[in-house]
């Protein structure tokens, strides 16, 4: 070996990749890069950034009950959430105040895990910003409300998912209220 | 190699346009104004043109070492600002300008000022002498080497100025590796030079391109054995003056964070940025005047051919710099003494021989006489050889 | 060890390298005495990425632990909720299901395919190299990368283990998509090392540089392709045969010096051997579930897992070391104690030993060759 090869081999393997980045595919060494703005890479089903809210329709018909268990269960408690109160009193199962820090969550999923309304899911969106960390990133209800509408636009397979399940459970509780009911008439 | 005439005529024109253009407007200025102006006019002409070069050169130096850098790692480089990213450099420049200047609160405050302007000098300097085209040296020293090499080497004070005005410790690294490292390869650098000085009998930059004329105009010194292995030392000790990779130990971006302008911010790293540009682009342009030909080449003007050359030079610094790890500080010594400068000195006696043995004889003595040095000085420097290794694979 | 306290205020330049340095991998400082370039003395500091980590964990249920294990070794979070759930399983008794396991042997080599393509372009970088060896392992990083976003969610924080199993099976896409990698991975691997190994800079840099003796190695707890490269055959895939790690074939390639050129060449082999142990497993993988049916109550709800008074300890190959988790339950939703062996940290325990008398640029490489994640060495 005459000393000095290695290194005249080096220098050939990047003039290489210098020659092939201009028309090689991006797999196979060409230019990788993704132009972000303008190019996106292609969304993954699986992907998983912040949480938001599902409801149903309309917004006032939120699937969250606020039963706290994301609340309790978040690990770095990131999730504030108050119930709200009925005039009568009485407690509405329908959070008032549902509450995300931004700043806090770590995107880990596991309050899409524990839920057990199929209320809380994990977002795309990535495009997060705010100001200030003190209050914009301390994300309201509104801000978290998105229709199950979105979640089967984002994530299809798992939102057909759900759906069917719900579906599935509210036929049963349909059968079982009709046959806890005295029966009204003829049954057709 | 014959060509028609007024194709001839065409290149002549072209070739000499832009001298061409600067006389037209001396010959103006002459209706006008008195004989004394004229010479002034001519001075400020040239000088204006330098001053303004130099800038030029480094602002587009920096873009094409991005866009190369970038291709190499399979990047696209800058390519926001402007079609193609060429508005880069300006962008850069503005932002450098409206950048605050920051200086250390226990620095020499004088001379961590003027280090940044220092280091711009000697570096614009040298333009002087470089050729550019067919009578498109600004000054044609007769000692335009000799002149070359003595200022170039003053870049050293300046980085050792900036980093000793610091007051950092990584900038004081940087400024005592500049200083070994730069008065080492001085040496080297200039032995390479003296075998173009012997061949050519002249230390006139214009005079050692005159001699390199020959058919077809490639009768460069690149091409014969001495002139070879004479342009590679100079080339790489080019490298190493001008602190690229793989010699940077100077601003070893991963030891010493940015070494001898770790404390320099805004226009005053702008402006060690651009010196270094500069010089990386004078040290490729005496490279081309002493080795390949300068400014001569067949069918395209002169001074495309100048920066055709030059430009490819530094297109190969670029490509080192994208590939080679860095040497270590003791390595790189014993690269300059050990094996570069023993190098240099073997090669001035086959310049000798290649004076006084024919042709075809001269290349079988000087092919056998590199290649029996190369193997003895690669034998004695075997702490530089890579170790054979075996890795045993357990279960 | 020297003390550097004796130092202060002699004729010895002092320098900190770190916590803000472009090559200390995070925020760990390198207090050095210098004299010249040598280097006389050497006191690193950690501490600057403390993050509680262990408290953090005993006051959570044991699934909610799983997700801040990613943030220990970022570069490689399957590896670390592999032993975090290792650990669990042990202490709780879960079977994981054959296809789980062979998902979780799948993820964990190519995690270290991913760190040790990692390690090796920034240790380039250290050596000073501009970035391409770097930019080079990053295009194929990112195709195993986007194999992680698309099984777990996410790049780095996978959080992709679930105690008894995983939690997402993989589809047949995905696994085309793996084989599809390992198939083109050896042509990379090639021009990576065309570009390296050879280079004549890289050798002089790197060989007979920071020398690791094998008895050093041993006493000083130092695990992982350090040791490997020291020249002792120890790897606790094959130890413990955690996993399923006892039904592929592949070796254990084995330094000889210990210096940083060892320790480079030997993770470039062991990407290799990754490979082998891809390939078996991607023919082997059967059909079938991928989580114990009797975890799933406990992930829906992790305070109702309450393991019962014992202790466990887990602990996997990762690219790094030995990976051990240490659990100690009482009873509770919470462990009681929760202890990380990080390689990372231990690894660094000799960094003085290997650097006295080299030169500073020696110092930055051999910080680089041991592979340390902050993150991981702080917890």
């Amino acid at each position: 070996m005459i000393f000095g090869t290695g290194i005249l081999k080096g220098l050939f393997v990047t003039l290489k990749n210098f020659v092939t980045s201009y028309f090689r595919k991006p797999d196979n060494g060409g230019i990788f890069t993704v132009q972000y703005p303008e190019e996106r890479d292609k969304a993954i089903e699986a992907f998983r950034n912040f949480p938001f809210l599902a409801y149903d329709g309309t917004p006032d018909k939120v699937r969250c009950v606020a039963c706290g268990i994301c609340e309790r269960e978040c690990p770095p408690k990131c999730i504030h959430i108050v119930m709200e109160i009925d005039p009568l009193g009485k407690p509405a199962r329908r959070p008032s105040v549902f509450e995300i820090d931004h700043g806090l969550c770590m995107n880990c999923g596991m309050c899409e895990d524990v839920c057990p309304f199929d209320s809380i899911y994990m977002d795309h969106a990535f495009e997060v910003t705010a100001a200030d960390r003190g209050k914009e990133l301390v994300r309201p209800k509104e801000a978290l409300l998105k229709s199950n509408d979105y979640f089967l636009k984002i994530r299809p397979g798992t939102a057909t998912l759900v759906d069917q399940k719900r579906r599935a459970a509210e036929e049963k509780k349909k059968l079982s209220r009709a046959a806890t009911l005295p029966p009204q008439g003829p049954v057709s | 190699m014959s060509m028609p005439p007024f194709l001839r005529d065409i290149e002549f024109a072209v070739d000499l346009s832009l001298v061409n253009a600067k006389g037209w407007c001396l010959d103006l200025l002459g209706h006008f104004l008195p004989d004394w102006t004229v010479v002034l006019a001519s001075i400020v002409i040239s000088g204006v043109a330098i001053l303004a070069l130099g800038p030029l050169v480094m602002m587009y130096l920096t873009l094409l070492e991005r866009k190369v850098i970038g291709r190499i790692q399979n990047r696209y480089g800058p390519n926001r600002v402007g079609k193609w990213g060429l508005l880069q450099p300006i962008a850069d420049g503005i932002k450098m300008f409206t950048k605050e200047d920051i200086v250390p609160a226990q620095a020499d405050k004088i001379v961590h000022f003027l280090a940044p302007v220092v280091i711009v000098v000697p570096a614009l300097m040298v333009f002087l002498v470089v050729p550019f085209g067919e009578r498109m040296t600004a000054v044609n020293l007769n000692i335009g080497l000799l002149y070359f090499i003595a200022v170039s080497s003053i870049t050293t004070i300046p980085i050792f100025m900036g980093s000793w005005a610091s007051r950092n410790k990584y900038s004081l690294l940087g400024g005592m590796r500049t200083a070994a490292q730069m008065i080492s390869y001085e040496i080297p650098m200039t032995l390479s030079v003296v075998p173009v000085i012997m061949m050519s009998q002249s230390l006139s930059t214009n005079t050692i391109v005159m001699t390199q004329v020959g058919d077809l105009d490639l009768h460069w010194f690149i091409f014969t054995p001495w002139g070879l292995v004479g342009f590679l030392i100079y080339f790489l000790c080019a490298v190493a003056e001008c602190n690229r990779p793989p010699f940077d130990l100077p601003e070893a971006e991963s030891e010493l964070v940015a070494g001898f302008h770790t404390e320099y911010s805004g226009m005053k790293f702008a402006l060690f940025y651009m010196a270094e540009y500069m010089n990386a682009f004078t040290l490729c342009g005496i490279a081309t005047t002493l080795f390949l030909g300068g400014w001569q080449g067949p069918f395209f003007p002169s001074w495309l051919w100048f920066f055709g050359k030059t430009f490819a030079l530094i297109c190969v610094m670029i490509w080192f710099r994208g590939t080679l790890p860095r040497f270590r500080v003791d390595q790189l010594m014993g690269f300059a003494w050990k094996f570069l400068l023993p190098l240099t000195l073997i090669n001035i006696p086959v310049a000798a021989l290649w004076f006084f043995v024919p042709e075809r004889l001269a290349w079988l003595y000087s092919i056998a006489i590199f290649a029996v040095s190369f193997w003895g000085l690669v034998k004695l420097n075997c702490a530089f050889v890579p170790e054979k290794r075996i890795y045993p694979l357990a279960d | 060890m020297t003390n550097t306290k004796d130092l202060e205020g002699s004729q010895m330049l002092e320098i900190n390298f770190g916590p803000q340095h472009p090559s200390t991998h995070g925020v760990f400082r390198m207090k050095v005495f210098l004299e010249g370039e040598k280097i006389c003395a050497l006191d690193p500091v950690m501490g600057y990425l403390h993050r509680n980590h262990e408290l953090i964990a005993e006051n959570l249920p044991y699934a909610a632990t799983m997700a801040y294990t990613d943030r220990l070794d970022y570069f490689n979070s399957m590896a670390n909720n592999f032993g975090y759930a290792l650990a669990v399983e042990k202490l709780a008794g879960f079977e994981v299901p054959e296809r789980a396991a062979y998902i979780r042997v799948i993820m964990a080599e190519l995690a270290r395919i991913v760190n040790h393509l990692m390690l090796i372009g920034f240790l380039l970088n250290d050596l000073g190299a501009f970035f391409t060896p770097v930019l080079y392992a990053f295009r194929e990083r990112e195709k195993i990368m986007d194999l992680f976003e698309e099984v777990s969610g996410s790049r780095m924080m996978c959080n992709y283990f679930r105690f008894g199993g995983v939690k997402r099976d993989l589809t047949a896409e995905n696994l085309t998509f793996i084989k599809r990698i390992v198939s083109k991975l050896p042509a990379f691997l090639e021009e990576f090392e065309a570009l390296l190994t050879k280079n004549e800079i890289l050798c002089m840099r790197c060989q007979n540089v920071g020398v690791l003796p094998a008895d050093l190695a041993v006493n000083a707890g130092i695990t992982g392709p350090v040791l490997r490269a020291s020249g002792v055959n120890y790897d606790i895939r094959k130890v413990d045969e955690y996993g399923l790690y006892d039904r592929f074939h592949f070796k254990i390639p084995l330094g000889q010096k210990g210096d940083v050129y060892d320790r480079y060449y030997v993770r470039i082999l062991e990407i290799r051997e990754s490979l082998k142990i891809l390939e078996q497993a991607l023919s082997q993988i059967p059909q079938g579930e991928v989580l114990n049916k009797k975890t799933l109550p406990f992930l829906k709800m992790p305070r109702n897992f309450k393991p019962a008074t014992g202790e466990a300890y887990g602990r996997i190959e990762s690219p790094k070391g030995e990976l051990g988790y240490y659990l100690v339950s009482d009873g509770t939703p919470q462990p009681w104690r929760y202890h990380v062996r990080a390689p990372s940290l231990i690894n660094l325990t000799v960094l003085e030993e290997m650097c006295l008398g080299q030169k500073v640029a020696d110092a930055i490489i051999i910080l680089g060759s041991i592979d340390i994640v902050l993150g991981e060495t702080d917890r």
